[in-house]
């Protein structure tokens, strides 16, 4: 179907709605970020570079920077660990259980953040287990393997089988095959998968608070008890300024890396 | 070739490595257990472990002074507690009915975006769409409604708007703001599932769909929908079940309590059970919703 | 118990009310955290609570070493034992606090000491002074809600039942109220009834954990007349909003509140170094004067004096007739916390769920 000039244009106006509404929000923080007045008065009455000086001058910020990129980190490549392994099973083998994997692995993403944050947290507490920068990345990690299993088990779709047969015939073990045939056409997958799950990481909040220990800060985390201290909110505006630009990085380079795919991530 | 042997017959790790990789080689069902044998412990020990433990809470008791819960008393009060009260169901119609409008209006939004750029912008124009489409996934979801906030709130940019016309919009207080927000938060879990739903339709159907005298609206209703509606419910997996247990959204942008709050609520207040108990159904909810998902072809398409 | 304060141990976490552990951050003068991290080398981290009963779970989760807790928190944690009574001689300003405040009942059990104090204030009706009229009741909130549709700031807890209580002593007196936290069933539905026909005029709600909330929503406008904690009232009149808070007439509920140290606390010297600190005159001065309550001692009270004149009569610090008519927060509890055999009262189960309905409805 030849779409009509009628349709076209009206899809091309329904875009620019939606990707307004998409980014107005985005641009009313960034205005906000320079709002003379400490409560969010609109129209801001005036303009200033203050609050950047207090952001800056705020140990809490950095600090909580460093624990959400450790944490995002080590979280991610547990992920992909996991996840691979879990997508290579599924796809290379025909078990029993098998349709039962995926459905395991989607149940952290798709229960609700209260449940697995309350649900990882009393455990903590039963066992004696100390919440800290290590007991958030478990609940991050449990979540971010679908991500790394999704992507994996897509790319693996469409591997061709047949290098790894040749590999094996010519005398490669099982070892070597992954690493010098499966593992090169994964790469991109891999990529993907963990920059998803990074931002997934980096971004969460509500199983990070049950889970995160009463000194242990990430900057969501650090967002929301700022949101609670009127004298912050506008700091609160810089950091979440500076964490939208910042984030044109990461889809710069997974456009990079997905190059022909137009929807380079699965998520 | 032969510079390749070589390689292969001098491969790091002789000894045990190889001997491991050897003796794996003939054995699919080793490779399989060893392959899964890690990402089932950690889910099955660590995140269904955890569950367990919690639903356990819903049989026990607590007391009414101290608020310490008392383990292994087996007792079904919190479930009593939940069917006798009504407010509990309530909440509960609430926020599906809430769930399911976002996803509709979600879907309702993505749709047109979604075509436009799987099927009529040029190659380059999608390229930059995809990446400006993705670039609010990015910024944070606490950034995000802290900005809806700004935006709501009484003397806030949408009042400034609509007080010439003499409209009062939503505030902070508003049911009608958190779906707003719910809506604007995972719409681009919509988009992007379904662009890559319509990109995978191959123009030649609706070709041959316009060759055998469909209309336009026959056609998308008759060929493009089916095709893409694996797609549209894998997107509905994220906005239905977000949505369904979020407490951040309904306690910054309205007053109005949720399933997410009920549970936050409780388990704040050190009452466990009823926490517990009332978690059973959205995990009931879910656990449904993604068997039907999967049933439809959304596991596919995600 | 400790027997000696040892080395401190590097780290302090703590439950707090919201503005109870500042850091300079906010505003520089009022800084009460740095200098004790200076001299202790315990580093402070805090997490302010809703209202005591999530902060008495915050307590029990085992991440905190102690905390600032009102009366109603107090006496469940020395209850489930989740907090250690203190070795009040090793802690050398403890001897300046007022006589009046030690080994309360909800400070101490049998004559033992759980805590120190660390300042005490009544929840306040405040209003709009540009869009309300002047107040002496709560009939405000209460009779006249309707008046105010959609913005009355009312406290989120459950805890805000003993208000509604408190109003009936006034206005019902037929009904028998003589403790706004023990109440009879027939009382407390009766204090149910007065809450619903006030959620009916659309309440936008505020709690310890979101009071900010409550200060935004004043300054632009959004809410005109509310409960609240002088710390807003503070916050408000820094920045310049038209607001006036009282006590109203018929009394009012109140908090006297307490450092407790946990009983399993991870880092018990730096707990008891904390406590020592804010009985001292400059951290419970500042303290008491940012957040607007009663300082604990003459000496905080003459140190509140160089930075705020006239605090400690504001505040009726050393005034005991002011404080007959404030109710402290305490828990409901089924044997109505007398000793009358014969009463029951609604537990405190039953005030949350209470709570939930309303709010949830």
């Amino acid at each position: 179907m030849v779409e009509s000039r009628l349709v076209r244009i009206g899809l091309r106006l329904a875009t620019w709605f939606i990707l307004g509404f998409l980014y107005l929000p985005l641009i009313i923080l960034g205005i906000m970020a320079f709002n003379e007045s400490r409560f969010m008065a609109w129209p801001p009455p005036g303009f200033t570079l203050d609050w950047f000086g207090e952001a800056l001058a705020n140990p809490a910020i950095p600090q909580a920077f460093v624990n959400s990129i450790l944490a995002a980190l080590v979280a991610v490549a547990i992920a992909l660990v996991l996840g691979t392994l879990a997508a290579m099973a599924v796809q290379r083998f025909d078990f029993f259980g098998r349709n039962s994997i995926s459905f395991l692995l989607i149940l952290p993403i798709a229960l609700p953040g209260v449940i697995t944050g309350i649900a990882l947290s009393t455990t903590f507490q039963t066992f004696g287990i100390e919440f800290s920068l290590m007991t958030i990345i478990i609940g991050h990690a449990t979540f971010c393997i679908v991500i790394a299993y999704n992507n994996v088990v897509a790319r693996l779709r469409r591997l061709p089988r047949s290098p790894e047969e040749a590999s094996a015939d010519l005398g490669a073990d099982t070892w070597i095959t992954f690493r010098r045939i499966t593992m090169p056409g994964m790469r991109t997958a891999l990529l993907s998968g963990a920059l998803l799950a990074f931002a997934l990481s980096f971004d969460e909040v509500i199983v990070t608070l049950f889970t995160a220990g009463a000194g242990t800060q990430t900057i969501p985390v650090w967002i929301l008890s700022a949101m609670q201290r009127p004298t912050e909110l506008p700091v609160v505006n810089v950091v979440a300024l500076v964490l939208v630009l910042f984030s044109v990085i990461p889809v710069y380079i997974a456009q990079r890396i997905s190059g022909g795919e137009a929807a380079g991530t699965r998520v | 070739m032969t510079t390749d042997t070589p390689a292969i017959a001098s491969a790091p790790g002789p000894g045990r490595a190889r001997r491991v990789a050897t003796w794996l080689h003939g054995r699919p069902r080793a490779q399989l257990r060893l392959l899964l044998a890690a990402p089932l412990l950690w889910l099955v020990v660590v995140y269904l472990g955890s569950l367990a433990i919690l639903l356990l809470n819903a049989f026990w008791t607590s007391d009414p002074f101290t608020g310490k819960v008392n383990p292994f008393d087996g007792s079904l009060d919190a479930f009593v507690q939940i069917f006798n009260n009504d407010v509990y169901r309530t909440i509960a119609i609430r926020t599906i009915g809430m769930a399911i409008l976002v996803t509709v209006t979600d879907a309702l939004l993505a749709f047109p975006i979604a075509y436009y750029m799987a099927r009529v912008a040029s190659p380059r124009m999608r390229g930059i769409l995809v990446v400006v489409v993705l670039m609010p996934l990015w910024a944070s979801y606490l950034v995000k409604i802290f900005a809806w906030r700004t935006i709501l709130q009484g003397n806030g940019v949408l009042s400034w708007v609509l007080t010439p016309f003499g409209i009062t919009g939503p505030g902070t207080d508003d049911i009608a703001s958190s779906w707003v927000v719910f809506s604007y938060l995972w719409l681009p879990y919509m988009i992007l599932p379904i662009f890559a739903g319509l990109e995978r339709v191959p123009s030649s159907l609706l070709e041959a769909s316009a060759d055998l005298g469909a209309r336009a609206g026959t056609t998308f209703r008759r060929v493009v929908l089916p095709l893409v509606f694996p797609a549209l419910v894998a997107g509905s997996i994220f906005t239905f079940s977000l949505t369904l247990g979020d407490y951040i959204v309904p306690d910054l942008v309205s007053d109005a309590k949720f399933i997410g709050n009920v549970i936050y609520d409780n388990s704040s207040l050190g009452d466990f059970p009823v926490a517990a108990a009332y978690s059973m159904l959205p995990i009931i909810i879910v656990v449904v919703y993604l068997i039907i998902a999967r049933r439809l072809g959304a596991f596919d398409s995600l | 118990m400790l027997d000696e304060i040892g080395e401190g141990e590097g780290e302090l976490n703590l439950v707090i009310w919201a503005g109870y552990a500042e850091d300079g951050s906010a505003y520089p003068e009022f800084d009460w955290v740095t200098p004790f991290e200076e001299e202790t080398g315990c580093i402070v981290s805090s997490t302010p609570q809703a209202d005591s009963a999530a902060g008495a779970q915050l307590l029990r989760s085992g991440e905190y070493d102690g905390g600032s807790f009102s009366g109603n928190a107090t006496d469940r944690l020395m209850a489930a034992g989740d907090v250690a009574p203190v070795n009040v001689e090793l802690l050398d300003n403890y001897a300046n606090v007022f006589e009046g405040l030690k080994l309360q009942a909800h400070n101490s059990l049998d004559g033992v000491p759980y805590g120190v104090p660390h300042g005490r204030g009544p929840n306040l009706l405040v209003w709009n002074t540009d869009e309300v009229e002047t107040q002496t009741t709560w009939d405000g909130i209460w009779e006249n809600a309707g008046d105010y549709e959609g913005q009355l700031s009312i406290f989120d807890s459950q805890d805000f039942i003993a208000d509604a209580a408190l109003h009936l002593m006034a206005t019902q007196p037929d009904l028998g109220v003589t403790n706004p936290y023990q109440l009879t069933q027939e009382q407390f539905d009766a204090a149910i009834a007065l809450l619903e026909e006030q959620f009916s005029h659309g309440p936008q709600f505020w709690s310890g954990a979101t009071f900010t909330e409550q200060i935004t929503a004043f300054a632009a406008g959004d809410v005109t007349i509310g409960t609240t904690w002088q710390y807003q009232v503070n916050s408000l009149v820094l920045e310049g909003a038209a607001v006036e808070a009282i006590k109203p007439a018929e009394g009012t509920t109140g908090w006297s509140d307490t450092w407790m140290i946990a009983s399993e606390a991870a880092h018990p010297n730096c707990m008891y170094m904390w406590m020592n600190h804010m009985m001292s005159a400059e951290a419970n001065g500042q303290a008491t004067v940012y957040f607007g309550e009663a300082p604990t001692s003459q000496e905080a009270c003459d140190y509140a004096e160089t930075i705020a004149a006239g605090h400690c009569e504001q505040t009726h610090a050393t005034d005991e007739p002011y404080w007959e008519d404030i109710w402290y927060w305490s828990t409901a509890r089924e044997d109505c916390a007398d000793d009358d055999d014969a009463t029951t009262c609604v537990d405190f189960d039953a005030w949350v769920e209470a709570w939930t309905t309303l709010r949830g409805g």
